[in-house]
């Protein structure tokens, strides 16, 4: 369970959002609305610790995050604009790369969440070849190979094709069924279905 | 504890498949070296015993020049293509993942010069009796610059101007490792001893890998924000 | 102290402040100078050109001062996110870089009898050399920045890594100094401390002193007043200057 609590964020000597404030729970997905530069990048980077915030707090079931410190990090999973994907290497060496950084990778895992987003045919190719769209996936494909509570996605739909588009919305409701949580930004509306979906815009 | 040493394993071995991949990167800065340190005669004229005055400072400002130039490499491109954002999200101390890439960097820079330099300052006449001089100092200084480097790449990452602007940041922090290096060689092709001056590069080291990961972590923190 | 820390209120008390600084400055200048030129003995091995001394080493050891502010104005940025620490680091470079260049030309020129030449690698200057490009650095990596907080943070880590390499440079150039000294050179040397040549030193050093406190401010306020031009209290102000 994640808390916002008077969060306060700007970017240089402009204030974005004063005194923002909301919790998502298990199972919940909070959608985050807003015109460009409200500050929907902005709040995403600072539940995840890359941005410090003006004031305010963001508590992790129950402690501040400051508090958690490392801790907090092995309790999500960032997807931001950029792709985090290094050209010169092949997507199963790409992912196992990222999700060594916590802990040892699960071979089987990272092949299964390649072939779950179509990502098969370049097995063995260096990632540079890889289409916008691809690169996406790839980055995306990060999400199936750890299991992390909250899911942290900006924008995750941007430069994909329907068919991955249907992909990601299906991974989305299974991580949310399992008991998951995702604050997410996206300008498409999200089609669910079943979940617990709500929206919060900043432009108040 | 041990999470963390594979996480630091982990990224030296990706920075190393990567370099592997792309070894243009990593043969410039040592092709630079070389162009650098054969300027000097051209520009002097190849008077034998000038050149062997002048070798030891020329070669460490030419192995210095070198590393400032591969230092771009450092950090850069996991900042444009996300891959340092991850680091910065990685459940370990930035510091030391910071140190993790500067040791890798080290290995596919540093370790190069330290082993070409000999060849060049044979090119330059520096006495057989400096040579071994020449490596320690070497070996015990690339690493500091590397260090320092790393806080001028942190700083610089995504300004325009962004490899000029980290030379001129950079440099002057360099100037006790120059003095101390260039001296240690100058000395023992004098015959004598360069204990003291390799004892100073050694400290050095030592206060390098103590603060420079620190600010490098804060300097990375400020760029990713 | 607290109170002051808002640019709110350090604004017009600054501005209160500023004619008696400028004022102090003045004085203490006008009487370092004249007690500087004629009321101190010439040297008895430099003579009249040991009197830009009483330019260069104030000079010299307020370079070094205010860097040191911008490093502890830094680390209260850089700890407690404090918008006026921010500004006055900011504030301090351009003065530092000024003195030090100030001190390097008045070094010069008090050399150039000694050495024939206007300049030689004399430990003092050559460190002095090294902390104007660590100055010109600050403020090239600040110009590069667009967004202030960023740009007062990377500045702020880079002011705390000169601070600590200024005692390593100074102790490297001495000894290489040393190393290298060839006959001919010698120090930029400084000559016994006699009273007479001690209250001129001391005044001058006030007068610099009081310079930096009235230019900082100044700088201070002006960069204040960009910084926080949406807001109301700027809004005020510029109507009030109408």
């Amino acid at each position: 369970m994640i808390d916002v609590v008077n969060l306060s964020c700007a970017r240089g000597d402009r204030t974005l959002f004063r005194e923002l404030s909301f919790r998502v729970q298990a199972g919940e997905l909070l959608h985050i609305t807003g015109a460009n530069g409200a500050g929907k990048t902005t709040l995403l980077r600072t539940l995840c610790g890359l941005t410090r915030p003006i004031e305010g707090e963001i508590r992790w079931d129950g402690t501040d995050i400051r508090t958690h410190g490392d801790d907090y990090r092995m309790r999500f999973l960032y997807v931001g604009h950029l792709n985090g994907v290094q050209g010169e290497l092949t997507p199963p060496e790409n992912l196992r790369a990222t999700a060594e950084l916590t802990d040892t990778a699960d071979a089987t895992r990272i092949e299964s969440a390649l072939t779950r987003l179509s990502l098969d045919a370049y097995h063995d190719f260096p990632a540079k070849i890889l289409s916008q769209g691809q690169k996406r996936r790839l980055a995306l494909a990060r999400l199936l190979v750890r299991e992390r509570p909250l899911w942290v996605l900006d924008e995750p739909l941007a430069a994909l094709d329907v068919q991955s588009i249907e992909t990601i919305t299906d991974i989305l409701a299974e991580h949310l069924e399992r008991g998951g949580m995702a604050i997410l930004t996206s300008h498409q509306a999200l089609d669910f279905g079943a979940g617990n979906v709500r929206h919060l815009s900043l432009e108040d | 504890m041990a999470a963390l040493a594979h996480a630091i394993t982990c990224i030296v071995r990706r920075d190393v498949t990567v370099a592997w991949r792309r070894v243009h990167d990593v043969v410039l800065p040592l092709v630079f070296f070389a162009i650098v340190t054969s300027l000097f005669p051209l520009g002097v004229g190849p008077e034998p015993n000038l050149l062997r005055e002048l070798a030891p400072g020329v070669l460490w400002v030419a192995a210095l020049l070198a590393t400032m130039l591969s230092l771009n490499r450092l950090f850069a491109n996991d900042y444009a293509d996300g891959t340092l954002e991850l680091l910065a999200l990685a459940p370990h101390p930035l510091s030391v993942l910071a140190i993790a890439k500067v040791a890798s960097h080290w290995l596919l820079t540093g370790l190069p010069l330290v082993l070409m330099a000999p060849l060049l300052a044979l090119s330059l006449n520096l006495p057989d009796k400096a040579l071994a001089t020449l490596l320690y100092s070497l070996l015990l200084g690339t690493p500091v610059l590397s260090l320092i480097g790393a806080i001028g790449a942190a700083l610089t990452l995504g300004l325009r101007g962004g490899g000029v602007l980290m030379s001129a940041l950079v440099l002057p922090l360099y100037t006790p490792v120059l003095i101390f290096g260039a001296g240690a060689v100058a000395q023992a092709a004098n015959g004598q001893s360069a204990e003291a001056h390799l004892s100073v590069l050694a400290a050095f080291l030592a206060l390098a890998l103590t603060l420079a990961p620190w600010a490098t972590a804060a300097a990375l923190r400020v760029s990713l924000d | 102290m607290h109170k002051y820390a808002s640019p709110k209120i350090f604004y017009p008390f600054a501005g209160k402040l500023l004619p008696w600084l400028a004022a102090l400055t003045a004085v203490l200048l006008v009487t370092g100078i004249y007690l500087g030129l004629f009321v101190a003995p010439p040297d008895y091995q430099q003579g009249d050109t040991v009197r830009i001394m009483f330019i260069h080493v104030p000079a010299a050891w307020m370079s070094m001062f205010i860097y040191v502010v911008m490093a502890a104005a830094g680390a209260i940025a850089l700890s407690w996110q404090v918008k006026l620490a921010e500004v006055l680091a900011s504030a301090c470079a351009p003065i530092g870089a000024s003195f030090t260049l100030l001190a390097l030309v008045s070094g010069s020129l008090w050399g150039k009898p000694m050495w024939g030449t206007w300049w030689a690698w004399d430990a003092r200057l050559t460190s002095e050399l090294i902390l104007l490009f660590l100055y010109l650095g600050f403020m090239a990596l600040q110009a590069s920045i667009e967004d202030p907080r960023r740009a007062a943070r990377a500045c702020a880590i880079l002011a705390l890594v000169g601070v600590v390499n200024i005692p390593i440079i100074h102790f490297s150039v001495e000894w290489w100094n040393t190393l290298h000294q060839a006959a001919s050179v010698s120090k930029l040397g400084k000559p016994s401390i006699h009273i007479d040549i001690l209250i001129p030193l001391l005044v001058m050093f006030g007068a610099f002193k009081a310079f930096f406190a009235t230019t900082v401010l100044m700088r201070m306020r002006n960069e204040l007043l960009e910084r926080e031009r949406e807001t109301q209290w700027v809004a005020q102000v510029v109507e009030q200057d109408k």
